[in-house]
């Protein structure tokens, strides 16, 4: 057998993105066992994931998790290629996009709650206009708007709270090292 | 116990607002069309019963193959029985909100109901 002469080197932050994406991955097939009363209302519980991404690394690794989450939770699931695996797609990109336009105000005024709600309307939005464009080519596909905006609201507001919730974490270990570095540098000059 | 609000910042709150504006804002013209107000009944394609959902009354429609029985109640209104082999508009029930409908094809009967105004001009089968 020849030797491949290409070689792909995995770097730190191709592990980096891949164990965030498999934590995603891990959260939308664990929430396919919540009972849905309509098939797209779910609460979308890897998005936390997208968010603290967005806030430790920027938005390129948070598209890079989520749409990775996608395809592959899609292919654990069965439904690559299917109408659901598109119409998360379109949702993914929707809020995606919402959240590269979001992410620059200013954060001492909009945290993950408020991207995350407005990403989670953008998901719908995208994910309704796909619908209505290829599955349900009929206006009557709007009277679930309301349902799906309400569960919008809802989850992207608990979505945001979360990712806010872990974020603050990050804060406290951030002051804790600022301690720690201050702590040795006094150290160092007395000794 | 974990104090929530305190990750919510004040424009998340704005963002909130708005959300929430635009949820009741979407339930509202879902519902607007009122409550359902009229049943008409018709038989090959003609109007043959227009009646108010505010008591009870049967109706019975004569088509090809037979009677359609149409039951009406307060706010709703249901085809009762129909000589229909497959028994679809028997078998969706009542009806309660506008611009809903029932139609038995083989006996070429429907019921339609309608409310302050129709989402549509004419639905045709």
């Amino acid at each position: 057998m020849t030797r491949s002469t290409t070689e792909l080197v995995a770097t730190a932050e191709d592990r980096r993105i891949a164990r965030y994406a498999a934590a995603a991955i891990v959260l939308t097939v664990a929430e396919t066992a919540i009972p849905s009363p309509l098939p797209g209302v779910k609460p979308g519980l890897a998005n936390i994931v997208t968010l603290v991404v967005l806030a430790r690394h920027g938005w390129v690794d948070a598209a890079w998790v989520t749409l990775l989450r996608v395809v592959a939770s899609s292919l654990l699931l069965g439904q690559f290629l299917a109408p659901g695996f598109f119409l998360s797609l379109a949702g993914a990109v929707a809020s995606l996009a919402a959240l590269a336009l979001v992410a620059r105000l200013p954060a001492r005024w909009f945290g993950p709650v408020g991207m995350s709600v407005i990403a989670a309307f953008a998901h719908v939005a995208g994910q309704m206009s796909l619908a209505r464009v290829w599955l349900v080519p009929h206006d009557g596909m709007f009277l679930l708007t309301p349902v799906f905006a309400t569960a919008a609201l809802v989850f992207g507001a608990v979505n945001g709270l979360a990712a806010a919730r872990l974020l603050a974490d990050d804060d406290s270990g951030d002051k804790a090292l600022e301690r720690a570095r201050r702590n040795l540098e006094a150290a160092s000059r007395g000794a | 116990m974990i104090d929530w609000l305190r990750f919510i910042r004040p424009g998340d709150w704005a963002v909130l607002a708005g959300a929430a504006m635009l949820v009741s804002a979407s339930w509202s013209l879902i519902t607007s069309a009122g409550p359902a107000q009229k049943a008409l009944v018709r038989a090959n394609g003609r109007l043959v019963a227009e009646l108010p959902l505010t008591a009870k009354r049967v109706v019975e429609v004569a088509g090809p193959l037979g009677v359609t029985r149409i039951e009406v109640d307060a706010g709703r209104a249901r085809v009762a029985s129909d000589p229909g082999p497959r028994q679809y508009c028997v078998k969706q029930g009542w009806l309660t909100i506008p611009d809903a409908m029932a139609i038995c094809a083989p006996n070429q009967v429907s019921l339609t109901l309608v409310g302050r105004s129709s989402r549509y001009d004419t639905v045709n089968y």
